[in-house]
């Protein structure tokens, strides 16, 4: 099969999988999950056979992978669309056919295959555990598979249809489907458990959320089209020309280029899918959804669609200066903002959330100030890390929830950190995959991938001279040293501090496996992208991802000369994060006793309350209003003048003219006319057979006569 | 006068005396032996047109077949009437007039059609009118089609008319 | 010799009686037996035309067959139905065989 017939062909299981399991199978959990882990398995294969390929084609950023068909007649030229693969695509695919075949196999274990059903579970609510009687006769609370298991499946499956759709689209037409479609899932899976009413609020808030930003990304591929007469990536950057149209500055709103503003609208869609500062505010409250879809949607995918995007868009975004400095400032902002606030949070999915959310910061301020490789490769190796983190937060919330379910004592909290404590000795493959992962987001030196791209980010603002930029991120990369020490040694050092966490549970090996799978790459996916002259290290292995993913724009981007000072401000923070974190935290053995528990950052300097006061509130009252007066005063008022005329009008016709008229004088008319007719011509039929013929001799007698006389005289 | 025409008015009187007694005598065995007899006189004006088929077919149908049928209906139906009352309807004088009518409007116009005069032609020497009856009857050319309809038809009526006389009471012995 | 004309207007009364005998007997059996005799009054018509035309042309003959054809299924099927009438109503007098009436 030819490699661009594979590309075509990527996205399909996934969605196939999806209509099979909610058509036919979704009766059997054991074959919706066979089908939907088949149908990852079965991308995954094929964007590993396009990777490997993509690998051993020379200057594939020229030659890319492209193959694209007729599909929108616009007057005499048509709209094509298709797929194409260049490094940055190959880079992409790479680790989300990963992720997500990590996540499917992942859910099978998460929602409990194979337990049995739930006491008295019900769809739309995690389940509660059921009761089983062992061979001695004693009662155990065991976990309980979920209600919902197949319809978990397919969602996913749709899911991963829209987002390998985005990373192989050679358009932003159908990138958008592809991100529309995830955009549906998210709500769909973040409000998967819709019996809770925090997930559904979770869900609508979500969708809104991300949807104010799709809004400006649909106007910005609106007026590209209009301008460009294309969507297509390739004719768009290639085309220098047009390019430099586009570069003109000082042509529209606010002095800004076309191309900067067409960027800036795009970016307002990445603003929301990624949840960067002012739109953050869906992504920590998306952690109502099972935690597979927080690792899948939150973490690997869908957050990264919107990084992916900005890079795509890279080539137009790099032609505004001012463009980039409103971009570099809202990803660097992000980070330090969310950093601060995932300090404060106890839940061990919100930590993650925010650093999440932070991460993606440090992605965009790369891309801001000009970092696209740096960016690129942060982008794939958070992915990994972040999967990895997510997954082993499942993990360890299953493993406590197996707690809860022993001692009986539903108030406590799985997901409170404060709950935990030494599950290291309890669990420890998820101790050490959750450490790798840790390290990883924190930069840890030398081994973890993480270290390697932060440090890149870091090493490109420096040697650009964005020194505000620099300090930001080195403070925010800091904090997430520290925070994430402290959630690893909350959770999994010291000793257990409820009963629970005495109680808690390894998870079954299809949770593990990914886990394990995961923190290979978290640690292996760094060293492809050492910088060259990197001090003893360089050139041990070749610098293969900024060479590779490099060649996708047309300049390659220059190789950053080394120096010493971002590196040791990297080991700095890293390290001195850790460390101080581990001081703290080890002491502390309740929320009252950390220092941190700030009530601004806890509350997330209040960002929900405000939006509540300035938007959804004045939204609430105007939609009252003009409920109250525009709809029912108004509208209806109208409506109920109309409603009676008419049926005045009706009425009158009714009672003057079909009543009298139509009905009795036509109608009852004709059929008394009809049947009176009837009733005098009827003794004419007497059923005597003679008197028909003596009649019938008559008549043929007389107009025989007739005929004869008349033509006879005519003859 | 010839013999031939002397032969055919007697016929023709005795036939039309047969006809008269058909149409009125009260006792319908009677008006079917009358019928005989008027058919008799038919086949004779047939051999006086030299159409000896048609008068021999004469003979076996419809004395033989038809007059025979028509005297076992009359018998099997005979217990009702039994020849008392009248036989004829009590409009009876209505019907005589349309029928002289009819026979005054048949004799009118066939007055004024300048073929009424026409004598016969001799009948061609070697000429034999069965074979060449016969001949049209089975020749594609001619009457095959009515000839096999006609017999289609006859099959029909026989099959109708076991249908529509059998008595479900009493006809069926296998019950 | 005999013109044609003596034979039509014999079959004209013939006929006329037959006609007399439909419409005013009482007897179905008898209306049948008028039918008979308007239809011998045509049969023989078609053999005159038959005889004073072209002697060749068997068409008048072969007319008259069919007719003898037609009125044997004529009489087989109208004596059924009047027996068929006589079981169920015990009569065959025409007037009072009036179901199809209104």
């Amino acid at each position: 099969m030819t490699t661009e017939t594979l590309i075509w062909l990527i996205p399909l299981p996934p969605a196939l999988a999806f209509f099979l399991i909610v058509l036919f199978t979704n009766k059997n959990k054991a074959l919706s999950h066979t089908v939907g882990v088949g149908a990852a398995v079965l991308s995954w294969l094929a964007s590993m056979v396009v990777f490997f390929r993509a690998l051993s084609v020379e200057h594939l950023g020229e030659h890319p992978f492209v193959s694209s068909v007729n599909w929108l007649p616009t007057g005499d030229t048509w709209f094509r669309i298709g797929v194409a693969i260049d490094p940055l695509g190959a880079a992409v695919l790479f680790f989300v056919s990963i992720t997500i075949f990590m996540i499917f196999l992942y859910s099978v274990g998460y929602h409990n295959f194979g337990q049995p059903a739930g006491d008295h579970d019900r769809k739309g609510l995690p389940p509660h555990g059921a009761t089983v009687t062992d061979e001695h006769g004693h009662q155990h609370v065991v976990p309980s598979v979920e209600p919902m298991y197949s319809r978990f499946f397919a969602f996913l499956g749709l899911f991963a249809f829209g987002m390998y759709t985005l990373v192989v689209s050679d358009n932003l037409l159908t990138l958008f489907v592809g991100w529309e479609i995830m955009g549906l899932c998210s709500y769909l899976l973040i409000g998967f458990w819709y019996g809770k009413p925090s997930a559904r609020a979770a869900a609508i808030k979500a969708f809104m959320t991300t949807r104010i930003g799709d809004v400006f990304m649909l106007l910005g591929i609106g007026l590209l089209y209009s301008l460009t007469g294309t969507l297509n990536f390739r004719e768009i950057f290639g085309n220098e020309e047009l390019m430099h149209t586009l570069a003109t500055p000082g042509t529209t709103l606010f002095g800004l280029s076309l191309a900067g503003l067409i960027a800036l609208l795009l970016f307002i869609g990445t603003v929301g899918k990624s949840a960067q500062w002012p739109l953050h505010v869906w992504l920590p409250d998306a952690m109502e959804g099972p935690t597979p879809v927080s690792a899948m949607i939150h973490a690997a995918t869908m957050v990264s669609a919107g990084v992916y995007a900005v890079i795509r868009m890279f080539p137009l975004l790099s032609l505004d200066h001012n463009t980039m400095t409103v971009v570099a400032f809202i990803g660097t902002f992000t980070a330090i903002f969310a950093a601060t606030i995932a300090v404060a949070q106890n839940d061990i999915k919100r930590v993650l959330a925010y650093s999440t959310i932070s991460q993606l910061g440090f992605m965009i301020a790369a891309l801001g100030i000009g970092a696209y490789v740096a960016a690129a490769f942060h982008l794939v190796t958070h992915a990994f890390f972040k999967a990895l983190l997510f997954l082993g937060s499942g993990s360890v919330i299953h493993g406590m929830e197996h707690g809860v379910l022993h001692t009986g004592n539903h108030s406590v909290d799985p997901q409170d950190m404060f709950n935990m404590g030494g599950l290291r000795k309890k669990m420890p493959i998820t101790f050490w995959t959750f450490l790798i992962g840790g390290f990883a987001l924190s930069g840890f030196p030398l081994l973890t991938a993480g270290f390697w791209s932060k440090d890149e980010i870091l090493a490109d603002a420096w040697a650009n001279g964005h020194l505000a930029v620099f300090i930001t991120l080195a403070t925010a990369a800091f904090l997430t040293a520290f925070y994430t020490m402290r959630q690893i040694t909350l959770t999994f050092l010291g000793e257990p501090r409820t009963k629970e966490a005495e109680h808690a549970q390894e998870t079954p090996w299809t949770m593990t496996v990914p886990l394990m799978v995961l923190s290979v790459f978290a640690i292996g996916y760094g060293w492809v992208g050492i910088p060259e002259d990197f001090p003893l290290l360089g050139g041990l292995l070749p610098s293969w991802f900024h060479e590779f993913v490099g060649g996708t724009l047309a300049e390659h981007p220059e190789v950053i000369p080394f120096n010493p000072v971002p590196l040791t401000v990297s080991l700095v923070v890293a390290l001195g994060g850790l460390l101080l974190g581990w001081l703290y935290y080890r002491n502390v053995n309740s929320a009252k006793e950390d220092f941190f528990q700030i009530p601004l950052l806890k509350n997330k300097y209040h960002f929900d309350e405000a939006y509540q006061v300035v938007f959804i509130g004045p939204v609430i009252w105007l939609s009252e209003v003009f409920t109250k007066w525009a709809d029912q005063g108004v509208i209806d008022g109208i409506l109920h003048f109309f409603g009676p005329a008419t049926g005045g009008i009706g009425a009158f016709i009714r009672n003057k003219i079909d009543l009298p008229i139509i009905n009795e004088f036509i109608g009852d008319g004709l059929a008394a006319v009809t049947q009176e007719t009837g009733r005098t011509l009827r003794p004419i039929q007497t059923g005597r057979i003679q008197q028909y013929m003596m009649l019938s001799l008559v008549i043929l007698a007389v107009v025989g006569a007739l005929l004869y006389f008349m033509l006879g005289a005519g003859l | 006068m010839t013999t031939a025409q002397i032969i055919f008015l007697v016929v023709a009187a005795v036939t039309l005396a047969s006809a008269f007694m058909v149409v009125t005598t009260r006792n319908l065995i009677h008006a079917a032996l009358w019928l005989v007899a008027t058919l008799f006189g038919v086949a004779v004006t047939y051999a006086l047109l030299d159409a000896g088929f048609l008068a021999v077919v004469q003979v076996v149908v419809y004395i033989g077949a038809i007059a025979i049928l028509f005297i076992f209906a009359v018998m099997l139906t005979r217990k009702e009437m039994r020849d008392q009352g009248p036989q004829l309807n009590s409009g009876w004088w209505i019907s005589a007039l349309l029928a002289v009518l009819t026979f005054g409007g048949l004799v009118g116009m066939l007055w004024g059609w300048r073929g009424m005069d026409t004598l016969a032609s001799e009948m061609p020497v070697g000429f034999d009118s069965i074979n060449a009856l016969g001949d049209a009857l089975i020749s594609p050319n001619a009457f095959v089609l009515p000839f096999e309809v006609a017999s289609v038809l006859l099959l029909a009526a026989l099959v109708g008319a076991v249908y529509v006389a059998f008595n479900p009471r009493s006809g069926d012995s296998r019950k | 010799m005999i013109p044609l004309s003596w034979y039509l207007i014999f079959a004209a009364g013939l006929f006329s009686l037959g006609l007399f005998g439909v419409l005013a007997r009482r007897n179905a059996v008898a209306i049948l037996l008028g039918v008979e005799l308007m239809l011998n009054a045509v049969n023989i018509n078609l053999a005159a035309f038959w005889r004073y035309g072209n002697v060749a042309d068997m068409t008048g003959q072969v007319f008259a067959i069919i007719v003898f054809a037609v009125a044997a299924a004529e009489v087989a099927v109208g004596l059924a139905l009047v027996i068929s009438v006589y079981r169920s109503r015990n009569t065959v007098v025409a007037d009072e065989i009036d179901m199809l009436k209104w």
